[in-house]
């Protein structure tokens, strides 16, 4: 039978046409309608569990819900009737019977999803009264606090956790009004599987899901006389910071966070930058020694913390295929620690690194042993997510939007187009061909632009040709994507040289500790990444410096402090090691 | 300089491990499902077969199970906490099921499962620490004329006030004591 490919329907008596197979929901969105939601997201499965979407359907008597019900020819669709509203309020209504009512106190004040829809639909009085849930709050992780207490069973988190990073540490336990989400066994979340890359923070309508607070431990150090605290800024924030500040996805920010870190009393303002062109030194280099050798290829980056738990706990036997480098947050921490200390004069132990991060695996990573001095300080102090630095500026009363445009203070403030780059699925991937290119052929203008490993595909793959040689590459972000492309080079099926692997979809612009999206956008919508993406690009095509080694402050570093890239000092402050941990994770 | 770690792939030993906790009839039907398309879907046939096996869900046959299946832990967890049928804690000797039926129910079945809760100190699906009693309860048992009752194993008591559950407790514990002198 043929099926037709275009529908008529009508929304609220306006006409419209959409193809076949589009949902009530989708069809209300080409006229500007934006039904209610909590548990549909347009890039997981379908739950149709919390019914706030409902509308009315001529000539039925039911409402149906608009996330899962499919249009058909001639459907009248009601989207806003008197009993309509009623039913959606009495949804919210019974959700909020059974969620602590401490919105004043709670740290999504104000970017709630659920308090926003019960203002939406004029939730005005409570008249409903009863039992409520009371769950235990899990602390137990270095990145991310769960809080059933808040959980309103929408499921996203174990959607996301499990269809789009391929982990599944969650699962909705027990039945009915005792149903918690949580790990396996409901153990606590450091002793599970989760790899801490927080996109269940991300998409968590409420605050069931938030990261380790390290706000207060910052405010204290600043505080204090005798704490040199020095603040790293990673790629990705100078993309997204300003929506904190109402100004519009994609606006870069670079000057006026650095101002604001300033008035924020940070005695010096570094670049996780300066860390990335670093990074790709390290890296380029590895990378060439192990084309060379023709040894552990392909090789696989490292940058990315919640990737580097998945690599541990769900595929340890293809450690000895990643970079040995660490991530840029940890290579500039440990300089600061050391080069700078040495230069400044500075004991290690009165300098506080805070490093701001789009990331809340940073927060474990931060905390790991491998990262900690001989003296047992980390090299890190404390990291804060974007969320964390914009309430902060906000706190302070800065008025982020008036603020003058700053400078990143010297030597590690400087910093290559490259390094912006990395904020973005392919950015690691881009800067380190871009050096590459110019190591192989000897020559000072390699190719600079790779549009190929651009963009927001989950798995992009090309082959290079630079002085006649062919370099595979593949570039992924989501691990769901990632165990796809181990899987395609445990099998044998491909040859890579070079494989960069994000642990969020569409990179770190995309990490857990990014701002949430703007009201009527969805958290990992594919247009915010493009938009923050675009921001990063177009730094980077403003810059004189492109490539990373052509930094003249990381020439300087090599030629009076480190040595030579890959050489004994560099790999003592700037290289790690990773062991297979557990549980394992299934794949 | 070589910063890798030697081997690490540790597979070859989490899977030994599993397959010393499950006996072989389960091994092998897992392992035939393995190639089946929605294999996950087995999931619940697996673990019938390992209540059958063991009496319950233990930790460490859910890990086995979600190892040896690849369906994660989370997933194996979840579906076992939402079925009643599944038990998280090995059987008692004796098990007791209280009949909340309606007409049990009207007659204060209630009280006497509350009392039961309190002189065992577990709830239902619960057992008791030296093993002896676990606690359930039950939909209506056909003896309504008994009402309120409890079925110990097979032996249905009724109509009993809490006091009387007081008393029946006592004289199986007392049974399994002059069973072991």
């Amino acid at each position: 039978m043929m099926t037709k490919q275009t529908i008529n329907l009508t929304i609220d008596g306006t006409p419209l046409q959409v193809p076949a197979g589009t949902t009530v929901m989708k069809a209300a969105e080409r006229l500007g309608i934006h039904l209610p939601r909590l548990c549909y997201h347009p890039n997981l499965s379908l739950e149709g569990a919390c019914r706030v979407c409902v509308v009315q359907v001529k000539g039925f008597n039911h409402f149906m819900t608009a996330c899962s019900q499919e249009v058909w020819e001639g459907m009248a669709v009601q989207t806003n009737s008197p009993e309509i509203r009623q039913a959606r309020r009495d949804i919210v209504e019974l959700l909020l019977d059974n969620h602590p009512q401490d919105c004043q106190t709670c740290d999504r004040d104000g970017n709630c999803e659920l308090q926003r829809l019960a203002y939406q639909l004029g939730v005005r009085e409570r008249l409903f009264e009863g039992k409520k849930k009371e769950f235990p709050t899990d602390e137990s992780s270095k990145s991310v606090i769960r809080n059933p207490s808040k959980c309103i069973l929408c499921g996203r988190c174990v959607r996301v956790c499990a269809e789009v990073q391929g982990v599944g540490n969650l699962s909705q336990h027990g039945r009915g009004f005792n149903t918690v989400v949580g790990p396996a066994n409901l153990c606590n979340m450091d002793e599970s599987v989760c790899i801490q890359c927080g996109q269940c923070v991300a998409v968590c309508p409420t605050a069931a899901f938030l990261e380790q607070d390290h706000t207060e431990r910052v405010w204290k150090a600043l505080a204090a006389e005798k704490k040199h605290v020095v603040v790293q800024v990673a790629p990705a924030i100078r993309a997204t910071l300003g929506e904190m500040f109402g100004l519009p996805v994609g606006t870069p920010v670079t000057g006026k966070l650095v101002t604001a870190l300033r008035r924020l009393g940070f005695d010096e303002v570094f670049d996780t930058n300066f860390g990335a062109d670093l990074t790709i030194m390290e890296e380029a280099t590895e990378f060439l020694s192990r084309v060379s050798k023709g040894e552990n290829l392909p090789l696989l980056t490292s940058c990315s913390p919640g990737w580097v738990s998945f690599l541990e706990k769900f595929y340890p036997e293809m450690i000895r295929f990643t970079s040995t480098c660490k991530s840029p947050m940890q290579m500039t921490s440990a300089l600061i620690k050391s080069y700078y200390a040495e230069k400044k004069g500075l004991d290690p132990k009165d300098i506080c690194v805070v490093a701001i991060m789009p990331c809340v695996a940073k927060k474990f990573e931060a905390g790991r042993p491998e990262h900690t001095m001989a003296n047992g300080d980390p090299y890190t102090d404390a990291v804060l997510t974007t969320r964390e630095l914009g309430w902060m500026i906000k706190s302070y009363g800065i008025d982020f939007n008036v603020l003058p445009e700053g400078e990143f203070d010297r030597p590690m403030g400087i910093s290559s187009g490259a390094a912006d780059i990395f904020g973005a699925t392919g950015g690691v991937m881009e800067a380190a061909l871009r050096t590459a290119a110019v190591k192989l052929t000897g020559e000072e203008l390699g190719p600079l632009e790779f549009a190929e490993v651009r963009g927001v595909t989950g798995i992009k793959e090309a082959t290079i040709k630079i002085n006649g040689m062919e370099i595979n590459i593949a570039v992924s972000n989501g691990l769901n994507n990632a165990k796809k492309l181990l899987e395609s080079i445990k099998s044998g099926e491909k040859n890579y040289h070079l494989v960069e692997i994000m642990a969020c979809p569409g990179g770190c612009i995309m990490g857990g500790g990014q701002p949430y999206p703007p009201v009527y956008q969805d958290p990992m919508d594919p247009e915010i990444s493009r938009a923050r993406a675009k921001a990063l690009y177009g730094i980077d095509a403003q810059k004189q410096l492109r490539r990373s080694h052509e930094n003249p402050a990381i020439a300087h570093l090599y030629a009076e402090f480190l040595g030579e890239p890959n050489g004994e000092k560099a790999h003592q402050l700037l290289h790690t090691t990773y062991q297979a941990r557990s549980p394992r994770g299934i794949r | 300089m070589n910063h890798q770690t030697s081997t690490t792939d540790n597979w070859e030993a989490i899977r030994a491990a599993c397959l010393d906790v499950l006996p072989a009839h389960i091994i092998a039907f897992i392992e035939q499902n393995q190639d089946m398309e929605h294999s996950e879907g087995q999931l619940i046939a697996v673990l019938h077969m390992v209540q059958a096996h063991f009496g319950f869900l233990g930790q460490d046959t859910m890990h086995a199970v979600a190892q040896l299946a690849q369906i994660p832990l989370a997933k194996v967890t979840g579906v076992a906490t939402f079925y009643h049928y599944f038990r998280l804690q090995p059987r008692g000797k004796h098990m007791i099921n209280v009949c909340l039926g309606t007409a049990c129910y009207v007659k204060g079945a209630e009280k006497v499962a509350q009392r039961l809760m309190d002189e065992l100190g577990i709830h239902f699906g619960e057992t008791t620490r030296d093993g002896l009693f676990s606690l359930d309860s039950t939909r209506c048992l056909g003896t309504c004329g008994l009402a309120p009752v409890v079925m110990v194993d097979n032996q249905v008591f009724g109509p009993l006030t809490p006091t009387d559950v007081s008393v029946l407790l006592a004289k199986y514990v007392k049974k399994e004591k002059v069973a072991a002198e």
